[in-house]
């Protein structure tokens, strides 16, 4: 057991687990915020994607030692009323069927977009292949992520 | 309880879904009256699906379950339409195990065409209770008023009383038993594509799935199974995985061993440190080729006739042209994006769960089975589920969780990991079919005799769609075998319907082209006494373009089939390269679903079943070795991504027909489709699946 201090979603947090705990589960047990999702464990799926120190990660593949004194953010902290463009484009065009994949999308998409002002499809595809969707929403999520970008 | 009596004044049933006490309905009996009217009533709720408040909010109970497939909004549409509702008052409550709701399972794309009319009752007998309440209020005739969006509007006077100031006196009075519906061309909410209910939930991380699901005190546990189907622990060393921080217990179950801990991680870590002896039982060397093997020689005895008409052997004997075709097709694993999950407390002879499910009912049997309770002492509350397509029909994962919670005095939520999802489902059967056809001199096709031979001992996984072939065929004979393979089966969206509409699609495909016709023009000719699905394979054949000149280097290639009511064709554009490498362009998509609820729910199911249709026929495989299943993740049994996703174009025939279905039907037209699209392509003709694209490399 080590202990380990972090900030998640702007708030600073303190520890003691072992620092192998991949990441994930300190956020969905230990710190109770489920919106990260479980669905491979293997980093094929993208639906525990969160943000560290702004950039995508797969928080189901990374150990909590690895986020000491970093910022983490997840889709909770993403806005604090639905306010991201991501969020209200998502919801504009009716993306989500299941929604279980969604926060990980639309953290991977927000990845994307702060790098990317006007993404393009192949650098859509590039990016956004890598998160799983078995309800078949792709073409939403295109739209979705292209409309964003243009309210970013 | 279903009493359905007129009452008099002072009286009434009031029927009340009081969480936890399964009480379906309550007579409030004269005696009480005093004190029920002691307190004036705050809201009205002439049954178990509408409640409307002092504030006019409208709580609507959603019945069924909600996997993505958008009942959570659909179902609430029904009922907000007759009663006239505002929409922007409607709260939708997910109602929980009660036999007060009628059937509560989700499946068969079912749930809209089911509870279509019952729902419009329920809506409508709430309206009318506000007009009577507002006549009276008004003390004038009750013909003189109308609901309208939330209200009651005396025409005369202009005079409107919100559904708000209405419920008090509405619920004093007698719940009508025989109510007008509205006539469809005055829909105001059925027929419009409004925004999904829930929508908000899944894009801040609120939205609870039972993978999510806590209660204080809860314990998290995983199970190590024997990787053979039928084996069994016959010792364990658990010394390691109680070493590890957070384990608190080791315990055998049926399907295995489950460690029991504070939180996921411990559990996962105290699985991984569990040494398990198996006894694999006696399907250790099962392996695919020698299912295939079984299916094969099971096919050459006759099987049990669902069709037989005319004579198709003298037919197929006397045809100018005779065709022959083999296909197979593998099992399947659903893999929703939630691997299953289920937490569960038994206490105090009493049991409860917490669980995404598409059946509440079996759920609830599993939990009985194991626990030996009364069906009043079990609970079942259904949490919102990440991807169903059948799976969540199965009571596995509740059994499990029911076994553990049975030793513990806190409640317990068991999880898969996705290696287990996959190694332990409930897959489409792996089939394999015989088909032969027969032409005349001209070209018109004769005889059609088709054997199903299935691995699947549950005909209700085999037979669906096959022998509802449309085509006008005067002699067509198809009949079923079934092997009993110790690999468990289950639903899988649209069932029966992926091997049939498959066989069925591909089959008449090649009968038109040595008959030299075109596709499409050989299947209108057969369709004439089929006007809807000459309706859909019309309406995508054109929206498609079909025999206009494409783009070089891609091809069309077309299906129609009928499932759950409905009818669907698909158009697949695909170009293939000299390595045999597939790119789907375009899926045009029309279906005939009769009244649509939400248009933009239609379109995205339609979007869904294409994606996973797709997927089974490019990738999807799940195979034997050893009597292990050989797939365990995402790189091994492959989802589409959305560099592969093609263009999907949905077109709804208008129609005033009820309801049917919505969530299945796309899924059978569309691997015959890409499949027949493919061999326009290259000349090729596939008839295994998944495609395997060396069959497709040239030169």
């Amino acid at each position: 057991m080590d202990k380990i201090s972090f900030s998640i979603n702007g708030q600073r947090k303190s520890l003691e687990l072992d620092p192998d705990t991949r990441l994930l589960w300190v956020i969905r047990d230990t710190l109770g915020l489920t919106g990260t999702k479980y669905s491979c464990g293997m980093s094929l799926c993208g639906t525990c994607t969160v943000h560290l120190d702004g950039e995508p990660i797969r928080s189901c593949a990374t150990p909590v030692s690895a986020v000491a004194g970093r910022e983490v953010t997840t889709i909770e902290g993403l806005s604090a009323d639905l306010s991201h463009p991501l969020q209200r484009a998502w919801i504009e065009e009716e993306v989500s069927q299941c929604g279980y994949c969604t926060p990980g999308q639309i953290m991977l998409a927000a990845g994307l977009l702060a790098k990317k002002r006007k993404p393009s499809d192949e650098d859509i595809d590039n990016t956004m292949s890598r998160a799983l969707c078995r309800c078949g929403t792709y073409q939403r999520i295109r739209r979705a992520v292209h409309r964003a970008a243009q309210e970013v | 309880m279903t009493a359905k009596t007129t009452i008099s004044r002072g009286e009434f049933l009031k029927v009340s879904t009081a969480a936890g006490t399964g009480l379906a309905l309550a007579f409030h009996l004269p005696l009480l009256d005093k004190l029920a009217a002691a307190q004036a009533p705050d809201s009205l709720k002439p049954n178990v699906w509408v409640s409307i408040d002092t504030s006019g909010t409208v709580a609507i109970t959603m019945h069924r379950s909600e996997l993505g497939q958008k009942v959570w909004t659909a179902l609430p549409m029904i009922v907000a339409e007759e009663l006239e509702a505002d929409w922007s008052k409607v709260q939708v409550k997910q109602g929980d195990l009660d036999p007060a709701y009628g059937d509560q399972s989700t499946g068969g794309s079912a749930s809209v065409r089911t509870t279509y009319d019952k729902l419009r009752r329920a809506g409508a007998t709430a309206r009318e209770m506000l007009i009577t309440a507002a006549a009276q209020t008004w003390n004038v005739e009750r013909s003189s008023c109308r609901a309208e969006t939330g209200a009651v509007i005396h025409a005369p006077t202009s005079r409107k009383l919100t559904y708000g100031e209405l419920v008090e006196t509405a619920a004093g009075l007698p719940v009508p038993e025989e109510v007008p519906l509205k006539d469809p061309r005055d829909f105001k909410i059925i027929g419009k594509s409004l925004k999904s209910l829930n929508a908000a939930s899944m894009v801040d991380g609120s939205a609870i799935y039972g993978y999510d699901f806590k209660l204080p005190g809860m314990l998290t546990a995983v199970v190590a199974r024997c990787p053979v189907f039928g084996g069994k622990a016959t010792s364990y060393d658990d010394s390691d995985a109680r070493a590890v921080p957070g384990v608190r217990r080791v315990t055998q179950i049926s399907s295995g061993v489950a460690v029991v801990a504070d939180d996921t991680w411990a559990a996962l870590q105290g699985r991984r440190a569990l040494k398990v002896t198996w006894d694999e039982g006696p399907n250790a060397d099962l392996s695919s080729e020698d299912i295939s093997r079984t299916l094969k020689e099971a096919a050459q005895s006759p099987g049990t006739a669902l069709r037989d008409d005319g004579d198709a052997q003298a037919a197929l004997d006397g045809a100018a042209e005779k065709l022959t075709a083999t296909y197979e097709v593998p099992y399947l694993d659903h893999a929703p994006m939630q691997p299953m999950s289920c937490t569960a407390r038994v206490r105090n002879g009493t049991c409860e769960i917490w669980t995404s499910t598409q059946g509440p009912a079996t759920a609830q049997a599993g939990a009985i089975e194991v626990t030996g309770l009364p069906t009043d002492a079990v609970k079942v509350h259904t949490l919102l589920m990440g991807g169903g397509f059948g799976r969540g029909h199965e009571n596995d994962f509740v059994k499990d969780a029911v076994e553990v919670a049975r030793g513990l005095d806190v409640p317990v939520k068991v999880i898969r990991t996705r290696d287990e999802d996959i190694q332990h489902g409930f897959y489409r059967p792996t089939n394999y079919h015989e088909v032969q056809g027969g032409l005349d001199q001209r070209g018109r096709p004769v005889g059609w005799s088709h054997r199903i031979s299935s691995a699947s001992d549950n005909v209700g996984l085999v037979t669906g769609g096959a022998a509802e072939l449309p085509y006008a065929i005067p002699n067509i004979h198809v009949d079923y075998v079934m092997s009993d393979i110790p690999v468990p089966t289950g639903y899988w969206r649209s069932v029966a319907n992926t091997q049939n509409a498959f066989v069925n699609e591909c089959f008449i495909d090649e009968l038109a082209a040595a008959a030299g016709k075109d596709p499409y023009e050989f299947r209108r000719e057969l369709l004439q006494d089929h006007p809807r699905h000459l309706g859909v394979l019309d309406l995508a054949a054109e929206k498609a373009s079909w025999g206009k000149r494409l783009p070089r280097g891609r091809h069309q290639g077309l299906a129609v089939h009928f499932s759950f009511s409905s009818y669907a064709a698909v158009v697949a554009e695909v170009s293939v390269d000299r390595q045999g490498g597939i790119k789907i362009h375009k899926m045009v998509c029309a279906i005939d679903c009769g009244t649509v609820i939400n248009p933009d729910g239609v379109r995205s199911q339609v979007e869904g079943g294409i994606t996973l249709a797709l997927t089974a026929a490019l990738y999807g495989a799940i195979t034997l070795k050893d009597g292990r299943v050989q797939q365990s993740n995402f790189h091994n049994y492959k989802l589409l991504t959305m560099r592969e996703m093609p263009v999907v174009e949905t077109y709804i025939v208008p129609s005033t027909e009820p309801p049917t279905g919505v969530g299945e039907p796309p899924v059978p037209p569309t691997p015959p489709a890409l499949v027949n699209a493919i061999y326009a392509a290259t000349g090729k003709r596939i008839r295994r699946l998944p495609i395997d694209t060396g069959e497709l490399q040239q030169g």
